[in-house]
């Protein structure tokens, strides 16, 4: 019986023939944590007994989610994670750095890795074709000490895409549509496995925004093959040497198919306060706006920032709604820079925050305040999230935001084509 | 056997409803980050929750972040254990992990209050305020070795490795 992506990878990095439903011991190619929670992976790691990281893998400590730190008690947890990467080697990333996931896609992450990291969004790096999976502070701990855990395989949804995104319309508005069709919980304890000939069309940016979200809707990774676009990708960050191809088998079995046609998608945004919670954005247009996101490890890649600076081009916000961009990697501030990306911004009444997580989690830079409704790129609208639980948040594309900045109000960009 | 009283939520109790994001900064402060436990679902619930009660939900209980302090805030409240209808994968493997059990089941039968007693053994709960009874879910027998031994630390610490 033929495999899917998943099942390849664990197959490979547990040295048997595993299919969905096996229980198995992988090897770790990658292990991370962050600095919120990372402090508690370090003690969990020390309470274990552990001494050093087992040598078989890679380990990276990645300060971006208080980056710079607003408190005194985010400073010494960095401290501790300073200290942690010193004693054991693992690599350690600064504040201003950008967030890890990013920063794994751009510098770690190979296809047909196994990755686990203390945050959700690990999930990124399976545009890739990585097995990338988040997990607690515990489980990362053990993981960093064996250089191995367990998983139970997963069974695989196939989301075959076809054709090419309209004009107006991104990655973004494809990910929320899913988690639309399916449900916050819809893929629980699932892979999604992206296919089809849409994906050939999508670059690594596309795909690590889809991949991004897929623990939106419940999965524990969010696959795409490894080819052409992955290879030339690997080979323009300077590590031709980590491609390697991967596809699932053609015979390869999956619980479900869902079937997305690029070309039939529209604009949309998910309304607070589930990701699920998705309509097109004509049915929300004029709702007012105080603060518009634009960053993160979804929507905060180079590609993301060209989008909205060439709308904002010559134009500037509105003078009720303000604009906080936050790009997500170091290199992608300096390209954005060099390219004039940030000057556009700047000129349309940006503020420009150091790379890293920023206001995503509501932990600084950009809290929302009460009754205060916010459009965002990032992956939550959870009650809460942004600061305040009496706020309002809205996620969409970088096009979307860019439109809503302009008019103070939520805006189909299809206006600024 | 546990007996406790029920604190009933809905569906969606994401880990931001559970302890917010905004907190962060407390997380090498336990006892006081534990005073936010479920702030924004009921800001009653850290000062009315006692040893030995039960959380109760509804779907996809723990959706969100990977944050381990979750299910470990829950546990520092004294909660004994939870039952939602169904639960997302990372905060169900992070509960399991501290030795915490979550138990999947119908719970929309348990009524805010409601006096519970729950035999882990034979998968029963028994509902004293309503008289009726209720089979939750086999937790998967990899994670109830794991939970056997209170949590994950104390497994590997015993066996050294997984032997699953």
């Amino acid at each position: 019986m033929g495999k899917t992506i998943a099942e390849i990878i664990l197959s490979t990095k547990s040295r048997s023939d595993a299919h969905a439903g096996d229980i198995v011991v992988a090897q770790i190619d990658l292990a991370f944590v962050q600095d919120t929670t990372g402090p508690l992976t370090v003690r969990q790691f020390r309470a274990g007994g552990f001494k050093k990281l087992a040598n078989s893998l890679k380990a990276a400590v990645f300060l971006d989610h208080a980056a710079p730190s607003q408190s005194r008690e985010m400073s010494n947890d960095h401290i501790l994670l300073r200290e942690f990467a010193r004693q054991t080697g693992a690599l350690i990333s600064e504040v201003g750095d950008g967030v890890c996931h990013q920063l794994v896609a751009e510098s770690l992450a190979k296809p047909g890795d196994l990755i686990i990291g203390t945050d959700s969004h690990t999930v990124t790096a399976g545009g890739l074709g990585a097995f990338a999976c988040g997990m607690g502070s515990s489980d990362v701990a053990i993981g960093l000490g064996l250089g191995r855990t367990w998983f139970r395989v997963p069974e695989t949804f196939l989301v075959e895409l076809k054709g090419k995104f309209a004009e107006g319309v991104s990655a973004k508005d494809l990910i929320l549509y899913l988690i639309g069709q399916i449900g916050a919980d819809g893929a629980t304890y699932k892979a999604l496995e992206f296919g089809g000939d849409g994906i050939g069309g999508m670059s690594i940016s596309q795909r690590l925004t889809v991949s991004n979200m897929a623990v939106e809707a419940g999965a524990k990774v969010g696959l795409f093959p490894a080819e052409e676009t992955t290879c030339r990708y690997l080979t323009e960050q300077g590590r031709a040497d980590h491609y390697t191809p991967i596809t699932a088998d053609g015979d390869a079995l999956y619980q479900r198919v869902i079937k997305i046609k690029l070309g039939d998608l529209e604009p949309m945004v998910a309304k607070s306060h589930t990701v699920d919670n998705v309509v097109p954005v004509r049915e929300v247009i004029g709702t007012k706006i105080q603060q518009v996101s634009i960053g993160t490890c979804t929507n905060g890649r180079l590609e993301d920032i060209e989008i909205v600076a060439r709308m904002l081009e010559g134009k500037h916000r509105h003078p009720d709604t303000r604009l906080i961009v936050t790009p997500a990697s170091r290199d992608i501030l300096m390209s954005a820079t060099a390219a004039g990306y940030i000057k556009t911004l700047l000129e349309a009444g940006a503020v420009i925050l150091p790379p890293g997580c920023g206001s995503c989690l509501g932990l600084h830079q950009g809290v929302l305040g009460d009754g205060e409704s916010c459009l965002s790129t990032a992956n939550r609208n959870f009650k809460g999230r942004m600061g305040s639980a009496e706020a309002f948040i809205y996620l969409g594309s970088p096009a979307t935001a860019a439109a809503t900045v302009v008019k103070g109000e939520i805006t189909d960009p299809r206006e600024f084509l | 056997m546990l007996t406790g009283k029920a604190f009933k939520f809905g569906d969606d109790i994401s880990t931001d409803l559970i302890i917010p994001g905004k907190y962060a900064y407390l997380r090498s402060n336990l006892p006081e980050l534990a005073k936010h436990v479920m702030e924004d679902a009921d800001s009653t619930f850290a000062s009315r929750v006692k040893q030995g009660d039960f959380i109760v939900g509804g779907n996809n209980f723990g959706l969100g972040s990977s944050r381990e302090h979750a299910p470990l805030v829950i546990k520092m409240a004294g909660v004994k254990a939870i039952l939602a209808k169904s639960v997302a994968r990372i905060f169900f493997r992070n509960a399991i992990n501290l030795g915490l059990p979550v138990l999947v089941c119908d719970t929309d039968s348990i009524g805010d209050g409601d006096e519970l007693e729950i035999d882990l053994q034979s998968g029963v709960i028994k509902n004293k305020s309503n008289g009726k009874q209720l089979a939750f879910g086999k937790i998967p027998a990899v994670m109830l070795r794991i939970l056997d031994e209170g949590g994950i630390l104390p497994y590997i610490e015993k066996h050294g490795d997984f032997r699953l």
